[in-house]
């Protein structure tokens, strides 16, 4: 089971975070900023898993983001490898073409996205299409609901 | 009012800011005026204003103010608001809040709804913050959902579900009868929550375990369908046909086949055809792979099966891929035991990992390689570990400095060799060398054949004395102590020349030890002595070798030099050193004929006694003195990796702990002070909450209090136990804590503490905290809370490891403040069923 998600970027910038455990926030901000300066300090080469405090930290870098899972120890690193890149490949579909920047700006779609794909720490999808058509259905039914009034 | 800035807009702004004090200024507006929008009960523009502090919440400001204002839009029934009002819950809100109940009253309307889209919004957040109490008050609206012709709600619940077993064990039972009929089912996104639903209630209970054996055949099939069914765009990754639903199959199979030969008898056919027909050139494929290899291991496989798996890892360590060789290594430390020697074919690729510059790797490697050395290899996997020990960064030296002496102390081919390996690692391990190798080692010298005696002083002296010259010895105190002990007592003979007969060539050939004067060696003690960096404890080892010393030599400037030392500790600023330098130097004046005899050399220690006293099922009485050390090494291992001294008090000056002090060591001193003699600390108190609450000092200034013998609560009796064992801890002042044991399988179990409390007030700071046998392992999760509100309830649940299978008995210390002031108390719990652990 995931434990928690965090995306940052290259300058160890927070772009969103999911936790599946519950933890408090000081331990929520202590935990982000230790994984953040360890998984910078990684070189390049290294492979991908890091076992770190109780956990196994499974990250990769797409361009200027790094997505980075905290896994239990029986879990499989190398699926946890697909997993992001299946997050990834949604995230790109939906914007077409993701960069950070659209991470910036529309995070709360990057959350509904990630809450279709994972729910409670474990993959409940494993078809694109289902989650982008389950995505693309609540947009539609958001515009229903608040008319033509752009509230968000 | 005015239309508030958009969230685009303020993100932009935020952008813009070239300063942190800027950006603080930008967000501290925004967040004043959010603030003033709530006050003014807004509800048009507040999911665009929730929207924007969850911004400002990523960025790391506090954004708690909006916790209930989410639940206003979770409320709300425009979907807009619900969506982010969710988004919002499940970011500023998780399971130790305390709207509880507010927010499972929004859920329990939101799963009833006819939009699966909003069913799903409050399924999501459920799994996502569910506490016991939640998931105790939702579990049958999600029993209901897991039973729900839409698969979109289907998937979704039966994840909830298995968060919900996750958080409340004994809620499986109602999930069973729907679960099944989920593997029935087309949709992959229900099969495969479906499997991880099963898998956790497997790994829950051993009963359920049994009852899920019928559905090896339906997993096989599926499995099977999905490796011969042909090209399916909707779950294709790379060529390979749900890769997901593939694996967690795989291990779930893994889970049933274990230890069962029909079952393992059922899947083999189909695990060799995955492990054969699997495309290995991506990523993909060798997840699939690595899955199969890891079942095959542990279920009762064919052999054939097994040779194909273990080659499968050897193609793995050879990969490029520095991934796949990570988890290759992974996977065969957690084969190494069903098979060595398949693995030690690996072993020169194994130790070459031990050089690779990622730390993920080497750690790996350095585990696998402790667990492959055996009597034919030491010599060389020695080698190469003392190598990798000296190069290690400073977390890997404790534990394998441990491993090294451990694996000498089993392998060691002759006598000699071992106390050269031993002397190594110390060389390499320094600082990081843990207390009771210390006195182990001074143990087995000083029960050793007098030439071997002789030899080590020798060895020692060498490295005594480049460390005093090279000015390193505060980096290596434990090879300081040993040495000073060993040259104390057996100085005669390092000075003798008919210790010359003694070979002192190394396993390199060489040579390199030269006989000491008398007086060379003395200056050697005095340079350490008046270092000013040593710690008390090896200066009071060194003091103590300098005065034995002064009954091996015989030359008269090393005695006076011996006297001239010794009485300048006299006057030193150290109480302990102090009183050993006037005690000492009596020893020159009016008792001068009594000290040969006080000096005299020790007899060969005993082994220390091992602290296991607890165990009831050791059949041998009579530990032989080679047994009884590792026997203790290996408790230390069990215990943890922590610095706590153990069984090694007797050899020690009473001052020695340097910088042991901990928390764990307070709780420790605390169960010691209260004299329950069958019962030895645990040091495994680890739990957060004790962490929080009262550390360090705090627990320290506790204890005064606490040794009057009325704060005693009565022991526990058993309860009302039907068939879950039950035992009340306490019952006291209208607060009770009974423990109950919720799943027990082999040598674990769960038990969860439940508080109850009827005094009139709220109890706060309530903390909970455990000890356990030293046999014993203890985890404490954290609690579900720390106040308990008038017949409410706190839970916290802890899971006890123990490989002994002894019965279980626990020592507990409730802390809390109520209405009389801040109340501890504390008992001994026993009386659970001697064969808990069967």
């Amino acid at each position: 089971m995931m434990q928690y998600m965090l995306l940052f970027s290259r300058q160890g910038k927070l772009r969103l975070q999911k936790w599946y455990v519950a933890q408090t926030d000081k331990q929520k901000k202590k935990i982000t900023r230790e994984l953040i300066t360890t998984v910078l300090a990684r070189k390049p080469k290294m492979c991908s898993f890091l076992e770190w405090k109780d956990v196994k930290v499974v990250y990769k870098r797409y361009a200027s983001l790094y997505f980075c899972c905290a896994m239990e120890q029986e879990d499989n690193e190398l699926l946890t490898l697909e997993l992001i890149h299946r997050y990834v490949e949604l995230l790109d579909k939906y914007f077409g073409s993701v960069c950070e920047l659209d991470i910036i700006f529309n995070f709360e779609k990057a959350y509904f996205i990630l809450d279709e794909l994972v729910l409670g720490g474990e993959l409940q999808e494993t078809s694109k299409k289902n989650v982008l058509k389950a995505i693309a259905a609540q947009d539609l039914l958001q515009e229903v609901s608040s008319q033509d009034n752009e509230l968000v | 009012m005015p239309t508030p800035t958009r969230l685009r807009d303020l993100i932009r702004q935020i952008r813009a800011a070239r300063t942190a004090a800027e950006e603080r200024s930008v967000v501290n507006k925004e967040c004043a005026y959010i603030r003033s929008t709530f006050r003014e009960e807004d509800s048009l523009w507040r999911c665009r204003n929730i929207a924007k502090l969850l911004y400002i919440h990523m960025l790391g400001y506090p954004a708690h103010f909006g916790q209930l204002e989410c639940l206003k839009l979770i409320a709300s029934p425009r979907f807009t608001d619900k969506r982010v009002g969710y988004l919002g819950a499940m970011l500023l809100l998780d399971e130790r809040q305390d709207v509880h109940l507010l927010i499972t009253n929004c859920l329990k309307n939101d799963l009833n709804s006819n939009t699966q889209f909003v069913v799903g919004l409050a399924l999501c957040t459920l799994g996502a913050i569910a506490s016991p109490e939640m998931a105790r008050d939702l579990a049958s609206e999600v029993e209901r959902l897991i039973k729900s012709p839409n698969a979109y709600i289907k998937k979704k619940a039966a994840l909830c579900a298995f968060r919900i077993i996750r958080k409340v064990p004994d809620l499986m039972e109602m999930f069973l009868p729907a679960t099944r009929s989920l593997l029935t089912e087309k949709n992959h996104g229900v099969l495969i929550t479906g499997v991880t639903l099963i898998t956790e209630m497997c790994e829950n209970s051993p009963d359920t375990l049994n009852h899920f054996k019928k559905i090896v055949p339906n997993l096989v099939r599926i499995l099977k369908n999905l490796i011969l069914a042909g090209y399916s765009p909707e779950h294709d990754v790379s060529g390979v046909s749900d890769p997901f639903l593939q694996v967690k199959i795989l291990r779930l199979l893994r889970i049933l086949g274990k230890n069962d030969a029909e079952a393992s008898e059922a899947m083999n056919d189909i695990l060799a055809q995955v492990a054969t027909n699997t495309e290995t050139t991506k990523n993909v494929g060798n997840t699939i792979l690595y899955e199969t290899v890891l079942s095959i291991m542990e279920i009762k496989s064919e052999s054939s099966l097994r040779v194909l798996a273990v080659n499968i890892l050897g193609r793995f360590l050879l990969n490029n891929d520095k991934n796949i060789r990570y988890v290759a290594l992974n996977t065969l430390l957690r084969t190494v035991h069903v098979d060595t020697s398949a693995v030690q074919r690996h072993r020169t690729t194994i130790l070459e990992c031990l050089k690779d510059p990622d730390v993920s790797i080497r750690r790996r490697a350095m585990e696998l390689s402790f667990a492959l050395v055996n009597g034919q290899n030491i010599r060389s996997m020695m080698k190469e570990l003392l190598t990798f020990l000296e190069r290690s960064d400073a977390e890997f030296k404790a534990n394998c400095s441990s491993e090294m002496v451990l694996a000498a102390e089993r392998y060691a081919p002759s006598n000699k060799w071992h106390l050269d390996t031993l002397f190594k690692v110390f060389l390499k391990a320094g600082n990081y060398l843990r207390d009771d190798t210390v006195s182990n080692t001074i143990q087995k010298i000083s029960s050793a054949a007098s030439e071997r005696q002789a030899y080590a002083a020798m060895r020692l002296w060498t490295s005594l004395e480049r460390a005093a010259i090279s000015g390193d010895a505060t980096e290596k105190q434990p090879l300081v102590q040993i040495a000073a002990w060993t040259i104390g007592e057996y100085g005669d003979m390092l000075v003798s020349e008919a210790s010359n007969a003694i070979s002192m060539v190394d396993d390199d050939g060489e040579d390199d030890f030269t006989r000491p004067s008398e007086e060379y060696v003395i200056d050697v003690y005095q340079k350490l002595l008046w270092s000013t960096q040593l710690s008390i404890t090896t200066k009071e080892y060194l003091l103590l070798s300098l005065a034995k010393l002064s009954t091996r030599f015989t030359t008269q400037p090393s005695q006076d030099k011996i006297r001239v030392i010794i009485d300048t500790f006299g006057s030193h600023i150290h109480i302990e050193l102090q009183q050993r330098g006037v005690e000492l130097s009596q020893l020159y004046r009016q008792y001068a004929h009594l000290r040969p005899a006080l000096l005299e050399r020790m007899p060969p220690m005993e082994a220390p006694a091992t602290n296991v006293q607890d165990v009831e099922s050791e059949p041998e009485p009579e530990l032989s003195p080679e047994r009884a050390p590792e026997q203790d090494a290996l408790l230390d291992l069990i215990i943890g990796s922590e610095p706590l001294t153990n069984g090694d008090a007797d050899h020690k000056p009473p001052v020695a702990n340097n910088n042991n002090t901990t928390t764990n060591q307070d709780i420790l001193e605390l169960l010691h002070g209260l004299e329950v003699p069958p019962l030895t600390a645990s040091s495994n108190n680890n739990n957060p909450a004790s962490a929080g609450a009262g550390t360090g000092t705090g627990t320290g200034l506790l204890l005064a209090g606490l040794l009057a013998p009325q704060a005693l609560a009565p022991a526990g009796g058993i309860g009302d136990a039907l068939d879950v064992p039950k035992v009340t801890a306490l019952d006291k002042n209208g607060v009770k804590v009974v423990l109950e044991v919720t799943s027990r399988g082999g040598d674990c179990v769960t038990v969860t503490v439940r508080a109850t409390s009827a005094a009139p007030v709220p109890l706060t700071d309530f903390l909970f905290q455990a000890a356990v046998p030293r046999t014993f392992r203890l985890d404490m999760m954290s609690p579900s809370g720390t106040v308990l509100p008038p017949h409410g309830e706190i839970t916290q649940v802890l899971k006890i490891t123990n490989p002994t299978r002894t019965a279980l008995r626990l020592r507990v210390r409730i802390s809390y403040v109520g209405a009389g002031g801040p109340t501890l108390e504390q008992a001994e719990v026993g009386g659970f069923p001697p064969d808990l652990f069967n």
